[in-house]
C-alpha cells in the first residue's frame, strides 16, 4: 500500500472515530425523559389534572430495580417522566397513586403538607396535615417543590402486600391514592423532587433514582 | 540616585504615586468602601466588609507604585526619546543598596501587618463567621445566645429551634441585636452552609456539630445558600432568611411552634448532630422487615419509649 493511500485510510478512520465521539457526546447531551404538555390548549381559569404514580421499581428500561415517578398524559397514557408543561398562574389538581412500600422518614419534617391550598392533602379520600412516617406502613416518598415551599408526604402501600413491581401499575395492585392542589407562580422552571433517600443500595440511599431526572426528580416548566 | 538628574525622577514618581494612591484611597473609602459586599447585616458581616476595605486600602498604593513605575518608565525612558541616554553598565547597573532595602522593609511590614490584622480580625469576632467545629475556641462574649441548628439535606435547608421546643422549619427567622449560634450539621452528604449577608459560613457534614456565631445588627433579608457541590439539585438549593425585630422574631416563633406542634412530636429529640443510616432511609427499607424505632432511622433518633 502506497504512502498516500496509507494516509487517506489513516484519515478516514480518524474522521470516523472524531465523529463517533461527537455523535455519542450529543446523543448524552440530548438524552432526557419526555416533557408532558399540560399547558397546550388550556383555557385561563381552568384548573390542570396531574394524575402520577410512585412505583417500587420500574420493571422496563435500563435501570428496572430503581423507583420512580410517571405521569399520565392528558389521553391517559402512562409515560415515565418527571418533566412537564403546566399554564402559569392556575391551580393544578394532582392525583398521586402510590404503589410503593414505605420506611420512616430521615427527617421527619417531611412528613407534615405545607404549601399546599389549604395546607392539607386527603389520602385515601380522607383530609390529613401530618404523617408520623414511624406508624403504620410508614412513607413511601414525598412530592416536593423546595423553591415553591411545597412538600406531601405519599403514605406507603402495606409492605406485606404483593406489591407491582413492574410500571405502569394496574389499579388493582396495593396502593393508596393521594390528592392535592397548588397554584402554579408565573414562568419558570422548578425543580421537584422527593425527599426520602429512596435510592436503595447506594450510599445514605440518596444515589441512583435520586440523582436521576425522570426517577425522582424533575422540573416544572411553568409556561405562560 | 546620585545625580541631579535621577533625584528629580525619583521625587516625581514618589509624588504622583503619592497624590494619586492618597486620592484612590479616598474616593474608595467614602465612596465605595460603604457597599462593598456582604453589607452590615451583622457583626461577622460588617466585619467582613471593614476586613475587605482594609486590604484594599493597602493593596492600591502597591498597585498604584508598580503601575505609576510602569508608565514613567514607558513615558520618560523610551528609548525612541532622543534625549535618553543608552544604558549603562558597571557600578550603576547593579542597584542601589537604599532602595533595596527600603523595598524588602516596606514588602516585609506590609505582609506581616496584614498577618496580624488578619488572625485578630478572625480571632476577636469569635471565628469571623466560620464554622469552628463542634468545640469552638473563639467563642462571642454574650451570654444571651440563640442557637439555631441548620440541618442540611439534599436538597434544602432546614431550621431547628431547641430553645422554642425543638421546631424544625424551612424559614430562617432570626431576632436583631442578638448573638447567634448556628449548629450546621447534614442528614446524607457534605454540603456547606452559607449565610451570604450574614457573612457565615459553614460547612454541614453528616454526624459533626460545627458552630458559626454572627451578631444581627438590623433588620434585613438574606440569602443561604449551599456553597459544596452536592448533588444534581446542588444548584436549586437555597432560600432566604429575615432578620426581624426582638418582638416580632419572638410572636413568630411561637405561632410556629403551635402550629408545627403537631408535627414537631414526630421529630427525633433535639441533638447537635445525628446519625444517618447510610443504607438508604433506614436499615431495613420496607416495613415488613424492619422496627420503625431502631436506631438508625429519623435522623438517627432512638424510640421515645426506649
Amino acid at each position: 500500500m502506497g504512502r498516500g493511500r496509507r494516509l487517506a485510510v489513516v484519515g478516514v478512520l480518524f474522521a470516523a472515530a472524531v465523529g463517533l465521539v461527537v455523535f455519542t457526546t450529543m446523543a448524552f447531551l440530548r438524552s432526557s425523559p419526555p416533557t408532558v404538555d399540560f399547558a397546550a390548549g388550556h383555557q385561563a381559569g381552568a384548573p390542570v389534572d396531574l394524575t402520577l404514580q410512585t412505583v417500587g421499581s420500574t420493571g422496563f428500561g435500563s435501570h428496572p430495580t430503581w423507583v420512580s415517578y410517571l405521569t399520565q398524559t392528558p389521553s391517559g397514557r402512562w409515560v415515565h417522566t418527571t418533566l412537564w408543561d403546566l399554564p402559569a398562574h392556575t391551580r393544578i389538581n394532582v392525583t398521586v397513586h402510590q404503589y410503593d412500600g414505605g420506611s420512616p422518614l430521615r427527617n421527619q419534617q417531611f412528613g407534615q403538607v405545607i404549601g399546599t391550598i389549604g395546607d392539607d392533602a386527603n389520602l385515601n379520600g380522607k383530609s390529613f396535615k401530618v404523617i408520623n412516617a414511624n406508624e403504620g406502613n410508614g412513607v413511601a416518598h414525598t412530592f416536593a417543590i423546595p423553591t415553591l415551599g411545597i412538600s406531601v408526604p405519599l403514605y406507603a402501600a402495606n409492605g406485606n402486600a404483593n406489591l407491582c413491581g413492574v410500571a405502569p401499575c394496574p389499579t388493582n395492585s396495593p396502593h393508596n391514592i393521594v390528592k392535592f392542589s397548588f397554584m402554579t407562580p408565573g414562568p419558570g422552571q422548578y425543580p421537584w423532587q422527593c425527599f426520602l433517600p429512596c435510592g436503595l443500595g447506594y450510599l445514605y440511599g440518596t444515589g441512583g433514582p435520586m440523582q436521576t431526572i425522570g426517577y425522582m426528580d424533575g422540573f416544572l416548566k411553568v409556561v405562560t | 540616585m546620585t545625580g541631579g538628574g535621577e533625584t528629580h525622577h525619583f521625587r516625581r514618581l514618589v509624588t504622583i504615586w503619592l497624590v494619586l494612591a492618597v486620592a484612590l484611597d479616598i474616593v474608595y473609602y467614602f465612596a465605595v468602601g460603604p457597599h462593598i459586599p456582604p453589607g452590615t447585616l451583622t457583626s461577622t458581616a460588617s466585619g467582613a466588609q471593614f476586613d475587605f476595605n482594609v486590604l484594599l486600602l493597602i493593596a492600591f498604593p502597591v498597585i498604584l507604585a508598580v503601575w505609576v513605575y510602569w508608565a514613567y518608565a514607558l513615558i520618560v525612558w523610551r528609548g525612541s526619546r532622543p534625549d535618553v541616554a543608552e544604558p549603562e553598565g558597571g557600578a550603576k547597573a547593579r542597584g542601589h543598596i537604599g532602595i533595596q532595602i527600603g523595598w524588602i522593609a516596606t514588602t516585609t511590614v506590609i505582609v506581616i501587618s496584614v498577618f496580624v490584622f488578619g488572625t485578630v480580625e478572625l480571632v476577636v469576632p469569635a471565628g469571623a463567621g466560620g464554622g469552628e467545629g463542634p468545640s469552638p475556641i473563639w467563642t462571642p462574649t454574650s451570654h444571651n445566645v440563640l442557637p439555631v441548628q441548620v440541618i442540611a439535606q439534599q436538597w434544602e435547608f432546614l431550621y431547628r429551634y431547641p430553645t422554642f421546643g425543638g421546631f424544625e422549619t424551612r424559614q430562617l427567622m432570626l431576632p436583631a441585636d442578638t448573638t447567634i449560634a448556628f449548629h450546621v450539621t447534614s442528614l446524607d452528604v457534605i454540603h456547606s452552609f452559607w449565610a451570604y449577608q450574614l457573612g457565615v459560613k459553614a460547612d454541614a457534614n453528616p454526624s459533626e456539630d460545627n458552630v458559626a456565631y454572627t451578631t444581627t445588627k438590623q433588620d434585613g433579608s438574606f440569602t443561604v445558600r449551599c456553597s459544596e457541590l452536592c448533588g444534581l439539585w446542588h444548584g436549586a438549593m437555597y432560600n432566604f432568611g429575615k432578620v426581624v425585630p426582638k418582638a416580632q422574631f419572638f410572636v413568630w416563633a411561637q405561632s410556629t411552634e403551635r402550629q408545627n406542634a403537631a408535627n414537631t412530636k414526630n421529630l427525633p429529640p433535639f441533638a447537635y448532630s445525628y446519625v444517618p443510616d447510610a443504607n438508604g432511609a433506614n436499615g431495613g427499607y420496607y416495613p415488613d422487615n424492619v422496627d420503625p424505632y431502631s436506631k438508625v432511622e429519623t435522623y438517627g433518633a432512638t424510640s421515645p419509649g426506649k
